[in-house]
């Protein structure tokens, strides 16, 4: 099985799509002759041609309102929005046009388009090549948000996007683009939307992480291991409809839940599951739920590691709800 | 803003062009069927319309009612130079283009109503009517929010090669957004089959064209895009028809989008909440006295097509249409309480609801699908190389 990076691994399931499926095309800007600015479509404009891989103006509202005219009866298209950053232009008509077309039409229509977007800091990317904007769209019913945080995942959650009926945003976090590496199956396989993950069992400290900031979940749980807390790490990898199954029977066994993610904590996603576990769990809880996420500042340069939920806060967060006596 | 002289448009057709490259106009006549039933939709939109208007005074519509009294010309011209397979997109202002169409107009009423039997559940309502069945994808609440949409329509005839057109609808307000100059850019760079039809009814809401577009003759525009741009008479159906019939030809034949801007008038306020008092007494009275249902009427009995009592059976006929619809609206219960949750993602296995089908149990023929894409044509979707220099 070859071993893949995230990027490649995404471009393998856009390959791998377009070959099955002629009414998949790909749009944005630059990903054609220029493959990406991330290169997340290399090689696609070489083998479909400038019908299939169509290099657009820069204009993400007439990206995003194309994609979902074409859409509207039977194609797929698969545009990119080259930093999550940039899809506020578009915000209108993925939020106004493309969440409500099924349901404003009583049914007689979805809209399948895949949005690709790379998300979230650790690039150096400043204000407006680092925000994770991924609320917003749960906020907006109609849409399904994903955002996988390894290879395998990444290719077989973007297969299964462009299989299904529904709007999907698809997160792709860049800062572990070519830092997340792993095997990936040759050819065709689907990860199921909607199904959380866990990634290693514990018995004292749910963690729920997602994206990149898996990872740095993942380097606490290894240390509070060493002082011997137990923990259990969900990766969501599908955020919305969330697998509400998975965090609350993991809620129960532990009791202590921390919450991270590299967003801005109030209103994040993490609010949401704070609000889903109490509502579902509160007899289980042993201790208030915490979250470790980024600051409520616009995404800082310089100390871009100072505001994202890096191990070391993690961790503290871990200490802090396992320690927590009534 | 001055009528740019037109005053017998019968007589005299504004013909004015923007743009890349000019057509010769083909003149194209309707026949006496064609005529007739221009003017049984005219009269259906106008007499929808004004039941509808009463029907919010009673407080049967809630919310925004936008009517399209003297506007009828643009949409029944447009509807009948296209095919019924053409695709269609519109605003808020969509009743008349939904009936133009062919909707049923107790379900559009149903709608706007609110209740179970309309188009879309009573989900919608007034501004958000669709109708696959007559390839008609809606109308739209955000100025301009569907211009693009059309646009990814267009690109899909020409991905699918097609030979469909898009008819896309919207106000000279909305040419002022973002959204207009993204897709026109990319619609003509693409070379696709998409007629933008610019409503130019003078007025975004409260507010003159002119006092906010620095260019308020919209088809000029179409300069900056290098394709064809031009002005047509909204009053006049004749002169809409002949000028689609050329632009749709145009755009069906692969030459590109056209920018259609169609000088037209509203008799009534924005909404129904408009009390257009931004308007003068004597500008609309003016204006009314071009009132395109009359127009034709005298035309069609000056060039004896019709005679007057033949006009006035079609209207009865319609009246009767109308009054049924609604009663059909008003016989329709609201929707059930578990519609709030149906239909916002797509559950394993669901089709696709059909309007006609749903509601009056009839076989519904046509439905818009994607055919395989036939991918032999090259897009001329590069640059041009530069030409090399002699020497």
């Amino acid at each position: 099985m070859p071993t893949l990076n995230l990027v490649q691994a995404v471009n393998d399931a856009l390959r791998v799509e377009m070959r099955r499926n002629p009414d998949v095309v790909v749009m944005g800007e630059d990903v054609g002759k220029f493959g990406g600015v991330f290169r997340a479509t290399a090689g696609l404009y070489e083998e479909f041609g400038p019908e299939r891989v169509i290099d657009t103006p820069l204009a993400e509202s007439g990206i995003i309102g194309t994609a979902i005219g074409m859409a509207m009866y039977g194609l797929r298209p698969v545009p990119e929005i080259q930093f999550s950053d940039f899809i506020f232009p578009a915000f209108d008509q993925i939020v106004n046009e493309l969440a409500k077309l099924r349901y404003r039409s009583g049914g007689q229509y979805a809209a399948p388009v895949v949005i690709r977007t790379p998300y979230g800091g650790g690039i150096k990317g400043g204000h407006y090549h680092s925000q994770s904007p991924e609320a917003l769209f749960i906020h907006t019913a109609g849409l399904k948000v994903v955002s996988p945080s390894n290879p395998y995942d990444a290719k077989g959650l973007l297969l299964a996007a462009m299989r299904q009926d529904d709007p999907v945003l698809f997160f792709e976090p860049k800062r572990i683009y070519r830092a997340a590496r792993g095997e990936v199956p040759e050819g065709d396989y689907t990860v199921e939307l909607g199904r959380a993950k866990v990634v290693r069992e514990g018995d004292d400290v749910t963690v729920i992480a997602w994206g990149a900031m898996l990872h740095e979940a993942e380097r606490a749980v290894e240390q509070a291991a060493e002082k011997g807390i137990s923990c259990e790490l969900i990766d969501l990898r599908t955020l919305w409809p969330l697998d509400i199954d998975c965090i609350t029977e993991s809620a129960r066994k532990t009791g202590r839940v921390v919450v991270v993610h590299e967003a801005a904590r109030t209103c994040g996603l993490g609010a949401e599951i704070c609000a889903l576990i109490q509502e579902r769990c509160f007899v289980h809880l042993e201790a208030p739920i915490k979250r470790v996420t980024g600051w409520d500042t616009p995404f800082p340069y310089t100390l871009e590691n100072e505001y994202l939920p890096r191990a070391p806060r993690i961790l503290m967060g871990i200490d802090e709800v396992a320690a927590f006596e009534a | 803003m001055a009528r740019r002289g037109i005053r017998n448009p019968f007589e005299v057709h504004l013909r004015e062009r923007y743009g890349a490259p000019a057509m010769p106009p083909t003149q194209a006549t309707p026949t006496k069927d064609q005529l007739l039933t221009m003017y049984r939709k005219m009269y259906l939109v106008r007499r929808f319309e004004e039941r509808a208007g009463q029907q919010y005074g009673l407080r049967k519509i809630a919310g925004f009612c936008h009517l399209y009294i003297g506007q009828e010309a643009v949409a029944v011209g447009a509807v009948e130079a296209a095919r019924p397979d053409d695709y269609m997109i519109a605003a808020y202002r969509e009743h008349g283009h939904a009936l133009a169409r062919g909707a049923d107009a107790g379900m559009v009423m149903a709608e706007l109503f609110g209740r179970d039997a309309g188009y879309c559940k009573g989900k919608g309502g007034s501004m958000h009517i669709i109708d696959l069945e007559h390839y008609f994808y809606g109308g739209y609440g955000i100025v301009g929010g569907q211009i693009p949409l059309a646009t990814g329509m267009g690109w899909k005839s020409k991905y699918c090669n097609e030979d469909r057109v898009t008819l896309c609808f919207f106000g000279e307000a909305a040419a002022n957004q973002g959204s207009f100059h993204e897709s026109l850019n990319m619609a003509s760079k693409w070379k696709l089959p998409v007629i933008y039809i610019c409503e130019n009814n003078r007025y975004g809401m409260g507010t003159a064209i002119d006092r906010v577009a620095a260019v308020p003759e919209i088809a000029r525009r179409a300069s900056a895009y290098a394709m064809r741009g031009e002005q047509m008479d909204g009053m006049d159906v004749l002169a809409v028809y002949e000028a689609m019939t050329d632009a749709i030809d145009y755009a069906r034949k692969g030459k590109g989008p056209v920018l259609m801007e169609a000088l037209t008038y509203r008799f009534r306020g924005h909404s129904m909440a408009d009390p257009a008092t931004y308007r003068q007494r004597a500008e609309v009275e003016e204006e009314m006295k071009r009132d395109p249902i009359l127009k034709l009427r005298e035309y069609l009995v000056k060039k004896k097509i019709a005679k007057e009592e033949d006009l006035t059976a079609i209207d009865e006929e319609v009246k009767k249409e109308v009054d049924e619809a609604v009663a059909f609206a008003d016989a329709s219960p609201e929707p059930a309480l578990e519609e709030i949750w149906r239909d916002i993602l797509v559950e394993e296995g669901e089709e696709d609801v059909k309007p006609r089908e749903r509601v009056l149990g009839k076989k519904v023929e046509s439905w818009p699908e994607t055919p395989p894409p036939d991918l032999k044509v090259t897009w001329e979707v590069e640059p041009r190389q530069p030409a090399k220099k002699a020497g």
